[in-house]
């Protein structure tokens, strides 16, 4: 394996052990020939050409990027990006990658999935990845609706829901996403919007930067299904009252004239307060302890007036695969390269003559 | 104790069984283990059949908990741990309970006496006292107060040997295995040896093993309860250097060698589960061979990662049992679908649902043959003795690879378990699997040269395997249904009814290029032939080394390739008058021989989590033969 470092400022330690590519990469390069299906109008339009237009500043090359999706509209994903790609099953896209990017750590493994692929089917496997913190960069596509299937209400849908199977209403209480992340050890958790293009690319190379799991929630309309479920925080006229950006160690401030703040209350939870009252947190991504992006990530819209978007959480701990394949190598190392013949020759051994 | 010197009988037997049984925190399966262990240095052949609860502590003292260790050893070549016991070791009336009832009249019975108490009996279920009330009769006895001897013999160590009563009680199970080793002039260094270092780091506990051991010995030179004791001389066996194994790390090896051979890495994802953790705990052992072993957070994802590792070019293994299988069917579809190697190791178990966890069966042949949606065919290959599995898990390998497919490589609890003598391969005698990856686009299109994932190699029907990181290769897979050759999704039902048979065919295929069903006839002329599948193979032959023994002519035939069957297996079947299958499921080998070559073969079929007897065997297959 050639190991050269990369012609973008982006890297990390697993990025470096990735090929970088041969000259400069254009979008069209990781543009494959197949016409992309989606429903005139998704969200994933907006989300593809993001992620097409931020790859070639990774500088790897193209061949050693794989793009790993589960079942869903968004897991058809990977058949528009000329790189190597597996569209797999239902929920079980996190597992596959982990076996990918675990024995080949020179690849960059992405993984594209939905809120029913992720958070229903692949709960499981997506608690676990994040746990193990795999050098994966995890994108879920969260449109609060089934899609595929064509409309049925799904793990992140609101209470009361009317969908069709639930024509009464949906009856489960929604997970939050973040909130989930960040519970199951997650060390890098990460919120845009598919609209936000300047955003979501902002999120996507601070994914790329960090060694480990990345999931970022992205905010996606369904228009066929759930039109609008994400109006208010793509709204000119509302999005900068709604919506709060974090930037690590700066002040958490939102609102269209920068006069609201986050602090403290008593409870030990957040609130919104004016900005200029005193206690307004500085944001700290990188804290070792998550409890400040926890309490960050049960702000939203409907209890707090507010939804934040951006990097909750970015700490830099061991890989899975970089402790595995550590083994391996002192192993080899220690005992040198395995004699097969030796191993199997072990233990008491007698001849007969 | 006696000073007198007396003249003890010491006879010839060529074969023997034994076995021990205790509760199961008595450490029966390590005596049993170090007992094979003498035995196998010692060079007779072997063959064993632990026996244990499911549960790590079922309720002490009762029948429920009793665990046993049966092994067979004999002068000559041998195929099964041995119908009946000839020696039984009772640690507690539980053991006797349970066991009993598999020991022939004048048989010889080892009791602990000392376990023989009020409560002990009750636990058991023992209204009276069988060493007194004369169901002991039938049975050559010995009473031997095996907890106190050991007590007595550690404490008059030095300081009491630096141990308290209960530890000193717990090498009472090597207080039995000294006495066997006197009975059977077993070589004892080797025990001697086994415990220093198994307890190295507790040198008292060691000492107090160490005497016990001896103690049993000892006891055996001196007590006037055996009047004989027994030789079985070594065997004669082929030439050549052996190590004794069981199937799961005969199994684990082969995966080992199976890398090494094709030249790929390693890499496990599993899921613990009875029987079949051994080999992740093996496999997880030789990091230095580049075997990677991910312990993952269920099934699925055991078959996942495997499946994923396959796709960036390692040698992608998931071990489990029947109810792993199940979880992992979709994605074992995936496989067929992608059409890279997999291997899927069935450690198979007593089912359906949890079943019999440490019990052993064969009835998951259909499940590996048919537990998918879709067409989606699987081969499946099963080794038929604890040393096969070396070689069966390189076969496994060997069409994985070269055929680009997922297979089922069928064990069971019995093989697993199970230990024999194993004549150790050389290297030139193992197979050479190297695999190449492609690296060049394998098509002209309209723009030029271009990559088709599907495009197929002609002979073997095979996919070309194009890895991440090769440049200009870059492609998607996926379970969709994808165009012959170019690899796009296609939902053009011309192209599916293609694909679908273009899958079926290539497995297929494989039938020529496996070797041809051998049938095993002395008689040359026999007219009834026994056709079995897996573990069943020890029991079948020796069952048919009986009924030969008889006069009576019979043919043995024994499948290691499920799916497909060799080429040559309906022409063997039909040159018979009689077919009979012994399976230890319901009938499932036999469903799909007559489905598939229309020969009405007849079944003898068991369930009972334990391996046939040869001498129930040779009675139905007389039957047969006699009809």
């Amino acid at each position: 394996m050639t190991v050269t470092t990369n012609h973008s400022g982006i890297g990390n330690r697993l990025l470096d052990l990735v090929p970088a590519a041969p000259g400069p990469q254009s979008r069209k390069d990781f543009t494959s020939d197949q016409e992309v299906r989606w429903c005139p109008g998704c969200g994933d339009y907006a989300i593809l050409a993001t992620v097409q237009g931020f790859l070639p500043e990774l500088g790897i090359a193209r061949e050693n990027v794989v793009f790993i999706s589960g079942i869903g509209c968004s897991s058809r994903f990977p058949y528009y990006l000329q790189t190597y790609g597996m569209h797999s099953i239902h929920g079980r896209a996190p597992a596959i990658a982990t076996g990918l990017a675990t024995s080949r750590p020179d690849l960059s493994v992405w993984v594209v999935t939905g809120d029913g692929d992720a958070l229903s089917i692949g709960g499981n496997h997506l608690l676990h990845a994040l746990r193990r913190n795999v050098n994966l960069k995890i994108l879920m596509f969260n449109n609060r609706i089934y899609g595929l299937t064509k409309g049925q209400y799904s793990p992140t849908s609101e209470v009361g829901k009317i969908t069709k199977s639930t024509p009464y209403g949906s009856l489960d209480r929604p997970y939050n996403p973040v909130s989930l992340a960040l519970g199951a050890e997650a060390t890098f958790v990460a919120r845009s919007v598919d609209s936000d293009r300047a955003h979501l690319t902002s999120v996507l190379r601070a994914a790329a930067e960090h060694p480990g799991t990345a999931f970022v929630e992205i905010f996606q309309n369904c228009n066929i299904f759930n039109d609008g479920a994400f109006d208010t925080l793509k709204d000119r006229s509302t999005r900068d009252d709604v919506t709060l950006r974090l930037v690590h160690g700066e002040p958490l401030v939102f609102g269209a004239e920068g006069d609201k703040g986050i602090r403290r209350a008593d409870d030990g939870s957040l609130e919104v307060v004016s900005a200029d009252a005193p206690g307004v947190l500085v944001h700290n991504a990188s804290a070792a302890e998550p409890s400040q992006s926890f309490a960050l990530s049960r702000l939203t819209g409907d209890t707090h007036g507010v939804t934040p978007i951006g990097v909750f959480r970015n700490v830099d701990v061991p890989t899975y695969d970089e402790a595995l394949n550590k083994q391996v190598a002192d192993a080899k190392a220690k005992q040198g390269e395995g004699d097969l013949m030796a191993m199997i020759s072990g233990g008491e051994t007698w001849t007969i003559d | 104790m006696s000073e007198q010197v007396r003249e003890r009988e010491t006879r010839r037997l060529d074969r023997v069984v034994v076995r021990f049984a205790g509760d199961s925190g008595d450490g029966m399966q390590l005596t049993g283990e170090q007992f094979t262990s003498e035995t196998a240095t010692f060079g007779n052949d072997l063959s064993t059949l632990p026996d244990f609860p499911a549960e790590i502590r079922a309720p002490a003292g009762t029948p429920a908990g009793v665990s046993g260790f049966q092994l067979h050893f004999s002068d000559h070549d041998i195929l099964t741990p041995g119908d009946a016991p000839d020696v039984l070791v009772a640690m507690n009336p539980a053991a006797l309970k349970a066991n009993l009832k598999d020991l022939p009249h004048g048989a010889n019975l080892i009791v602990n006496t000392d376990s023989f108490t009020g409560g002990n009996l009750k636990k058991a279920g023992y209204a009276t006292d069988p060493l007194t009330d004369g169901t002991l009769d039938p049975y050559v006895v010995h009473r031997v107060p095996l907890t106190s001897m050991t007590i007595n013999a550690v404490h008059a160590l030095e300081g009491g040997g630096g141990v308290n009563k209960k530890e000193a009680e717990r090498a009472k199970n090597m207080f039995a295995l000294g006495l066997m080793s006197w009975l059977y002039h077993r070589p004892t260094g080797g025990t001697e040896a086994f415990l220093t270092k198994k307890f190295a780091k507790r040198p008292e506990i060691a000492a107090a093993n160490i005497a016990a051991f001896r103690a049993g010995f000892n006891y055996g030179e001196t007590t006037e309860s055996f009047t004989v004791t027994y030789e079985v001389a070594p065997a004669r066996m082929k030439t050549g250097t052996y190590r004794r194994i069981s199937g799961n790390l005969a199994l684990s090896y082969g995966l080992v060698a199976a890398g090494e051979l094709t030249g790929l890495s390693v890499f496990l994802g599993t899921y613990p589960i009875t029987p079949a953790s051994d080999i992740l705990h093996e496999l997880s052992k030789h990091k230095r061979f580049g075997v990677r072993t991910f312990q993952a957070e269920d099934e699925i994802a055991g078959v996942g990662a495997a499946l994923g590792a396959s796709f960036g070019g390692s040698l992608g293994v998931t071990t489990t049992s029947g109810p792993g299988v199940a979880l992992k069917s979709e994605t074992i579809g995936l496989a067929v679908s992608l059409e890279l190697p997999l291997v899927i190791v069935d450690i198979q178990r007593g089912g359906p649902s949890t079943g019999l966890p440490t019990k052993t069966e064969q009835a998951d042949l259909l499940q590996a043959m048919f537990g998918r949606n879709g067409e989606a065919p699987v081969p499946i290959v099963a080794p038929r003795s604890p040393g096969d599995c070396f070689d069966a898990a390189i076969e496994a390998a060997r069409i994985a690879t070269k055929y680009r497919t997922p297979v089922f490589l069928l064990s069971d609890g019995y093989l697993a378990n199970g230990s024999e003598p194993w004549l150790l391969p050389t290297r030139e005698e193992l197979p050479d699997l190297s695999v190449t990856f492609t690296t060049e686009p394998n098509h002209t299109g309209d723009k030029g040269p271009e990559f088709w994932p599907y495009l197929r190699d002609p002979e073997t029907l095979a996919r070309p395997w194009a890895i991440p990181g090769t440049p200009g290769l870059e492609h998607r897979i996926g379970g969709i249904e994808k165009s012959d050759g170019p690899g796009n999704i296609s939902y053009d039902p011309a192209n599916h009814d293609r694909m679908v048979r273009l899958r079926a065919a290539k497995v297929a295929g494989i039938a020529n290029d496996v070797p041809p069903l051998e049938v095993e006839d002395p008689s040359g002329a026999a007219r009834v032939l026994v056709l079995g599948w897996g573990s069943t193979y020890g029991p079948i032959a020796a069952g048919c080394r009986r009924v030969r023994a008889k006069g009576l002519k019979v043919a043995q035939a024994h499948l290691r390739h499920l799916n497909p069957f060799p080429a040559n297996t309906g022409e063997i079947l039909r040159s018979y008058d009689k077919v009979i299958i012994p399976e230890m499921n319901l009938g499932q080998l036999r469903m799909l021989i007559r489905a598939e070559y229309l020969v009405d073969a007849i079944g003898y079929n068991q369930v009972r989590g334990l391996p046939f007897k040869a001498a129930e065997l040779a009675g139905v297959l007389e039957d047969v033969i006699n009809q």
